[in-house]
Parts: structure tokens; C-alpha cells; sequence
């Protein structure tokens, strides 16, 4: 029954029965057997990034565009260490990868060897799980295990550490039909008593809001549907977390936009002044609530989360349900329906209107320029000539990340990479390589900053190579300009290393990168070089320089709560003192 | 070895206090974590309790079947109640954790911690030792001419009270298991 291998053949046959097609990973000596196998055959692509942090997050745009698990390979020490920063984003934001190093042989770990870390030890809070495998027999069993424990309940990014000498070694190979998969079972049905009882609060509740993060992607494309159902039958409004962009359409009429530090007016006041706060698939990040104490002091809250450890860790609630998004909505529906769609239509009729109010305080209005490129109007543009296209964004970290988040309307879910948890620069070029090749026909944009994009632009070499025609949308202000933000609003305007002098000419690198660079400046040309963009048939990065300057708003401060919102500039003197300075 | 000072009560504080001690209202409470036995599990946890800056004031461990290859892990901790509610859902969230009690709150339970100090002295004060060894039901379990190794089994509150009475009588070493808890009854 059981066929004899070597560990190396057997981690390839054990991702060939786990349905993979695509390997993010960079070889080196303490995995070369695995890759002599990837070198004989043909069902599974390996993709050469050009530093392992880029295949880290090149496996997560895959796995975020897809649903499906990332996975990547590397070799051990610098390989596993390189490795680290994606794994600790991915599990920020619970996006399912499974990771494969190399390790010494088993006689030499801990002897200092050459190239040998601690894998599993540094790696331990950065994964959600991992293992060192010292046993050939047992290496099969462990990669289906840790497919499993990728995606099952909360996903995220587990490790498996594969010393040299278990690859060289023969051993029996465990199919993943026989394969043990452990206690390690969480539950997806919500409990119905609960369930019952948020019902009964949606039928009577004056001001709901539906509170929705990235669980609701996490859970899949039902969960989404489900959410569009019970959006669109209460005409509860609904706003989201970064995160979960896309699950409830932007075109949608009950939608509010974001929420956040960030978020749209309509939506903080919202969940500010409701009554009765459903939070589905979100966390209560400190982004969202600002200061906990004066977090939607008038509501009741349910939350729905398949974590039990997200429930009353930050926020009380009085509904707590323990369950999977797609199969809890399921039941909400199935029981409200059967009581009669009952909701509180004067409340809501009411509460619109008061929504309406605040929607009319346009709150993402900024002053137009036809001098300089306002990332804002960059963005516009960009969202006007891609809109109705098969169309997928990544972003950097900093302004232009909370400007695309802003300023672009997602209409599905899985379209939205970013790095929300950690807030990793670097993330949106490589994760844009990952989702482009999972969806090769696709147009893949990185919204980036300057900065951020040349943490990893080395993958710039990885598009080319893998013809990955990745857009390279550099809102380039000459700026950190989320820390020059900062410093302008929290520290006196004293702009100690916010700026990067010796910015490389993005066109020129374009053309050493063998792709094609595109530079605007002035905003009666923006239009034509989007379209020039756009119809390049390859890689293209894009600098497009912008006003330098620019704030972004709406801001909540941070120790500040939501009805404290800073809209514009004019707002913002002497509005945040030195106790909210201390917090990130 | 040179004495130890120990001062009373300085044992009911964690060794591994991260915390900001004037927080509200602070709960002792006794945990009980069953895992596989397996590489790595108890750094899993300990990195926990670090990692998210929880008390750990005594923690116990050991394979209590090793044909089901189960180990508990036996921790008493202190927190707010909602910091004790987070550990135990992070506890259970550790892929190798099966279950996690709250022997605090889930009934009665007994408690025992076992702890052996040796105390050097001649004369007077050695047999008041003696005496008061008998009295706490502490077995003498090695002797010298001048010293005892007294074993004493019981709550971490008796073991404190002992090693405060031996503490003029020539105290010079104390080792503690930390709490082994069971829930009562069937
Ligand atoms: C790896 C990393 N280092 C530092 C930071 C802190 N940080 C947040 S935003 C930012 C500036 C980003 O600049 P840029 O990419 O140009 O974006 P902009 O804000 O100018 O749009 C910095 C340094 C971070 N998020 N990640
Ligand atoms: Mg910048």
C-alpha cells in the first residue's frame, strides 16, 4: 500500500496530491535535493523570486486571489531568517501558506552548523503552527497535517522544517486520504441560541451597522454572498475593515466605505452612534476603535468570529458566536426568514437619513490641483480607466495604501491584497507577482509608494523572468509620507528621516530591469500614460509624481475616538496632544 | 550556596511578572492544559505567556500517558478576569493543546506543591527544626551532622508558612515543584 521514497520525492508527491501548481521559493544547499526533484518533473511550477521575503508574500497575494494555500520553499538559516517577516504578515492576517525549509542534517542541529538557525524556535510565534521533522517516515503525514492546519478554522502560515539528511533518506509515503490529521478540528456552526438572539436585536434595532473584516474573504465566496443577502433584505448599512474589502460591493447602496484611523466619515460616525454593532469576520483592531473606552458607547454588539480568542479580547460584546462567517450567516438568514424578515423600518428610515448627513460632509473631498498630481485624483483616474475590468490591486504600506483603499471600489472579493495587520513595506510588489500568477489574463495593479517599493523591487527581475505583466503604480512624493504625516501632525513638523534623497530614476531602472518605465507629472497627461500602462503587454513600472505634501484624511488620531475625527487640514491644530504622540 | 533571603510572601509573586501590577482586580487562577507530548509544546506555551505578556507563577509539567502520549501542564496565573478568559482561549488555540480547565472556577479542587529545604544548624536550633518539621508533617529525607533536607508536601501557602519558620533556623536552599492540581470528584 504504502511506496517507499525519498524524503525529497515525497515532499513533491505530498504537494502534487495537495492539488498544488505553483512553488514560491529560491534554493540553496540545505534543500537542493527537493529541488533536484522539481527539476524532474512537470506538474508543479516553481517560481525564482529574488529574495525569500518576495516569495513569502508572492505566496499570500496567491493565496489572498485565490482562496487557495500558498507555498513556498527555502533553504535553511538565512533562507528561514529572510523568511520571517513574511510569515509574521501572514499570520497578522490570517492568509494560509505553507512554508518549507531546509535544515541541517539531523546529526549536526545544534552543533552551529554552517547555515543552521533555530527555525522552528524563531519561527514558533510567527506561525501558526510548525515542525521539524526528523523522520523520513513521518514527512508525509506532516505536510497534509499542515495543509490542514493552514486552512482549518482560522488560516494561516505553518512551517515545516526539513533537515538535509530526511530529504536524502527513503521512507513510506502516506497518502493524504490515510494521513492522521489530529484533534486539531475547530468549529464552523455557530451556537443557534446565540444566533436566535441576534436576530431577535435585527428585528428590533433602530441604528444597525454591520461591522464586516476579513473573516468573511477568509471564509470563502458563499460567505460573501451570504453577506450581500442579509445586506441587501435588512438595509442595515455596512462598512468594512481594510481587510475586508470586496465582500460587500462598492457599488452596493448600503455600503459606507471603510472604517478606521483611516475610514470614511459616514462609517466611524456609524459605528460611533449605533445601536446594535454585528461584527462579522473582523477584529477590533486598535485601528477601528480608536479609544477603547469611547468605542460605540451606546450599542449592543454581537460578533461572529471563528476564533475564539478574537471574542472579548479587546471589546466586550453581548453576542458572542463562535463559528465559521458563510455557515453562521447561513443560519442568521434561515432564522430571521422564518420569523417573518422582520426589522424596525421607521428606526431605519431614520438612521439613513441621519447617515445621509454625514455622507454630505463629503469627507474625502481634497483641493484639486492642475499643477501637481493629487494622489487622490491619480487614483480616481486610475479607478475610472480600470473599472469593469478583470482587475486585481496589491498595495504598499503608507498614504497611497489608505488612498487606494479610499479612492478604488472593489466589487468581489479576493481583488484586494494588502498587508493590513503588520503593515509590512514591501508586501504589494512581490504579493502583485503572486496573484499574477494565479491569474495570468488578469490586470494586476501595485498601488505603492516610492519608499515601500524599493524594499523588494529586486522582484522586479521575478516579474520579468516569469513575464508576469505586473502595473507598477508608484504614487512617488519624494516621501514617507505616512511618517512625514506623523511627524507634521504629532511631532512639531519636525521631519527627522521622512524623506529619501538619491531616488533612483524609476524610468532607467525599468529599462535595466527590462520592462518598461512610464513617468507623469502633470496632471493633464496622467490619462494618456494610464492608458499607456494599461496596453503594454508586460511588466511596466509606473512613477507618477505627486504632490508632495498631501495628508491624508479623514484621520482619527490615534487614542482618539471616532466622533473625534479630523477631516481636513484646517482641523488639525492642536488637535492631537502629547498622550496620543506615544501610541503607534 | 550562600543563604537565601527570602521574604514573606515574596513566593506568591510570578517570576515572569510582565504585567503592570496595579492593574484592576487581579485573579489567581490554576489552569490545567492537557497536550501531546511532543518536541517543542512546552515552549509553545511558556512563549505564550511571554509573547502576550501573561504571569506565570508556578507551572508544572510532565507525561501523564504515554501511550496516548499526553502531557499535562499544570499553570497557576494571575490576570484581570478578562486576561484569564484570553489565555485560556489562546491555550486552546495551540494546535497541540486537547483541552484546557479552569480549576479555579470548574469546582473544587485540590492543589499540591512539593518542596524540599535544607537547613544547617547545630544545638537548639536543629532540633527546634526537628520540631517543627514533625509538626508540618515534613519528612527529613537526607541528614548531615550539621543539616536536614526536609521534604514538605501541601499548598503553596503551607510551604511558604514552613520556609518562614525555618528561615531563623538555618535555612540555606529551597526547591519547589510548583502547583500539581486536580478537580475533585468524578
Ligand atoms: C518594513 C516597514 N518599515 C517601516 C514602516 C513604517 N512606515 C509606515 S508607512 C512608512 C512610509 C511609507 O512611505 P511610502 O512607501 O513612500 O508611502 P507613502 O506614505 O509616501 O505613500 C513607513 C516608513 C513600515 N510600515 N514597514
Ligand atoms: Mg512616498
Amino acid at each position: 500500500m504504502t511506496r517507499q521514497m525519498s524524503g525529497a520525492k515525497m515532499v513533491v508527491q505530498a504537494l502534487r496530491d495537495q492539488g498544488v501548481d505553483t512553488v514560491f521559493g529560491y534554493p540553496g544547499g540545505a534543500v537542493l535535493p527537493i529541488y533536484d526533484e522539481i527539476f524532474l518533473q512537470n506538474d508543479i511550477r516553481h517560481i525564482l523570486v529574488r529574495h525569500e521575503q518576495g516569495a513569502v508574500h508572492a505566496a499570500e497575494g496567491y493565496a489572498r486571489s485565490t482562496g487557495k494555500v500558498g507555498v513556498v520553499l527555502v533553504t535553511s538559516g538565512p533562507g528561514a531568517t529572510n523568511a520571517v517577516t513574511g510569515l509574521t504578515d501572514a499570520l497578522m492576517d490570517s492568509i494560509p501558506l505553507v512554508v518549507l525549509t531546509g535544515q541541517v542534517p539531523t546529526f549536526m542541529i545544534g552543533t552551529d552548523g554552517f547555515q543552521e538557525a533555530d527555525t522552528v524556535g524563531i519561527t514558533r510565534p510567527c506561525t501558526k503552527h510548525n515542525w521539524l521533522v526528523k523522520d523520513t517516515d513521518a514527512l508525509s503525514e506532516v505536510i497534509h497535517q499542515a495543509f490542514h492546519i493552514a486552512t482549518a478554522g482560522r488560516p494561516g502560515p505553518v512551517l515545516i522544517d526539513i533537515p538535509k539528511d530526511v530529504q536524502f533518506a527513503a521512507g513510506a509515503y502516506t497518502p493524504p486520504k490515510q494521513a492522521r490529521l489530529g484533534h486539531y478540528q475547530p468549529r464552523v456552526k455557530g451556537d443557534i441560541e446565540q444566533i436566535t438572539r441576534l436576530v431577535e436585536m435585527i428585528e428590533t434595532a433602530e441604528r444597525p451597522v454591520f461591522y464586516t473584516g476579513g473573516g468573511v474573504i477568509n471564509s470563502g465566496p458563499a460567505a460573501s454572498q451570504l453577506l450581500r443577502e442579509i445586506v441587501d433584505a435588512t438595509g442595515f448599512p455596512i462598512t468594512s475593515t481594510l481587510m475586508g474589502l470586496g465582500a460587500y460591493p462598492a457599488s452596493g447602496k448600503s455600503w459606507l466605505g471603510m472604517l478606521g484611523m483611516h475610514g470614511l466619515y459616514e462609517a466611524n460616525l456609524a459605528m460611533h452612534g449605533c445601536d446594535l454593532m454585528i461584527n462579522i469576520g473582523a477584529r477590533f483592531d486598535d485601528r477601528i476603535t480608536g479609544r477603547i473606552a469611547d468605542f460605540s458607547p451606546g450599542s449592543k454588539k454581537a460578533h461572529i468570529d471563528i476564533d475564539p480568542s478574537s471574542i472579548n479580547k479587546v471589546i466586550h460584546v453581548d453576542v458572542p458566536i463562535i463559528g465559521d462567517v458563510a455557515h453562521v450567516l447561513e443560519d442568521v438568514l434561515k432564522i430571521w426568514k422564518a420569523r417573518g424578515r422582520k426589522v424596525n423600518r421607521d428606526g431605519l428610515e431614520a438612521w439613513w437619513a441621519q447617515i445621509g448627513q454625514w455622507r454630505a460632509k463629503n469627507c474625502l473631498a481634497y483641493k484639486p490641483s492642475d499643477k501637481t498630481i493629487k494622489p487622490q485624483y491619480a487614483l480616481e483616474r486610475l479607478e475610472a480607466l480600470t473599472r469593469g475590468m478583470d482587475r486585481y490591486i496589491t498595495t504598499e504600506v503608507g498614504q497611497h495604501q489608505m488612498w487606494a483603499a479610499q479612492f478604488l471600489g472593489f466589487e468581489d472579493p479576493n481583488r484586494w491584497m494588502t498587508s493590513g495587520g503588520l503593515g509590512t513595506m514591501g508586501y504589494g510588489l512581490p504579493a502583485s507577482i503572486g496573484v499574477q500568477i494565479a491569474h495570468p489574463e488578469a490586470l494586476v495593479i501595485n498601488v505603492a509608494g516610492e519608499a515601500s517599493w524599493l524594499m523588494n523591487m529586486q522582484e522586479m527581475g521575478t516579474a520579468v523572468q516569469f513575464r508576469a505583466p505586473v502595473k507598477q503604480f508608484i504614487l512617488n512624493n519624494e516621501r514617507l509620507g505616512m511618517v512625514r504625516q506623523w511627524q507634521e501632525l504629532l511631532h512639531g513638523e519636525r521631519y527627522s528621516h521622512s524623506w529619501s534623497e538619491s531616488l533612483p530614476d524609476f524610468v532607467k531602472l525599468a529599462e535595466a530591469f527590462g520592462c518598461k518605465g512610464i513617468c507623469v507629472k502633470d496632471p493633464a497627461d496622467l490619462d494618456d500614460a494610464i492608458l499607456e500602462m494599461l496596453a503594454y503587454d508586460g511588466p511596466v513600472i509606473f512613477d507618477c509624481l505627486v504632490e508632495k505634501h498631501e495628508n491624508c484624511f479623514p484621520m482619527i488620531p490615534s487614542g482618539k475616538p471616532h466622533n473625534e475625527m479630523l477631516l481636513g487640514e484646517a482641523e488639525t491644530q492642536g488637535a492631537i496632544d502629547a498622550k496620543g504622540s506615544v501610541l503607534v | 550556596m550562600s543563604p537565601l533571603k527570602i521574604k514573606k510572601g515574596s513566593s506568591s509573586h510570578s517570576a515572569y511578572d510582565l504585567r503592570d501590577p496595579n492593574v484592576e482586580r487581579l485573579e489567581r487562577h490554576t489552569l490545567a492544559v492537557l497536550v501531546d507530548n511532543e518536541a517543542g509544546v512546552l515552549a509553545r506555551v511558556i512563549g505564550l505567556f511571554s509573547g502576550r505578556g501573561y504571569n506565570i507563577e508556578s507551572l508544572t509539567v510532565a507525561e501523564v500517558d504515554h501511550a496516548g502520549h499526553r502531557s499535562r501542564i499544570t499553570v497557576v496565573t494571575t490576570g484581570t478576569p478578562a486576561v484569564i478568559e484570553q489565555i485560556k482561549a489562546q491555550l486552546a488555540r495551540v494546535v497541540p493543546v486537547h483541552e484546557v480547565h479552569d480549576l479555579t472556577v470548574e469546582g473544587p479542587s485540590v492543589e499540591r506543591e512539593l518542596a524540599l529545604l535544607k537547613v544547617c544548624g547545630t544545638g537548639e536550633k536543629r532540633v527546634e527544626a526537628l520540631r517543627l518539621a514533625d509538626i508540618f508533617r515534613a519528612n527529613a529525607v537526607d541528614s548531615t551532622l550539621e543539616s536536614f533536607v526536609f521534604e514538605i508536601t501541601g499548598t503553596p501557602e503551607k510551604i511558604d508558612a514552613f520556609a518562614d519558620l525555618m528561615r531563623p533556623l538555618g535555612l540555606q536552599e529551597i526547591a519547589r515543584t510548583g502547583v500539581a492540581a486536580l478537580a475533585r470528584g468524578c
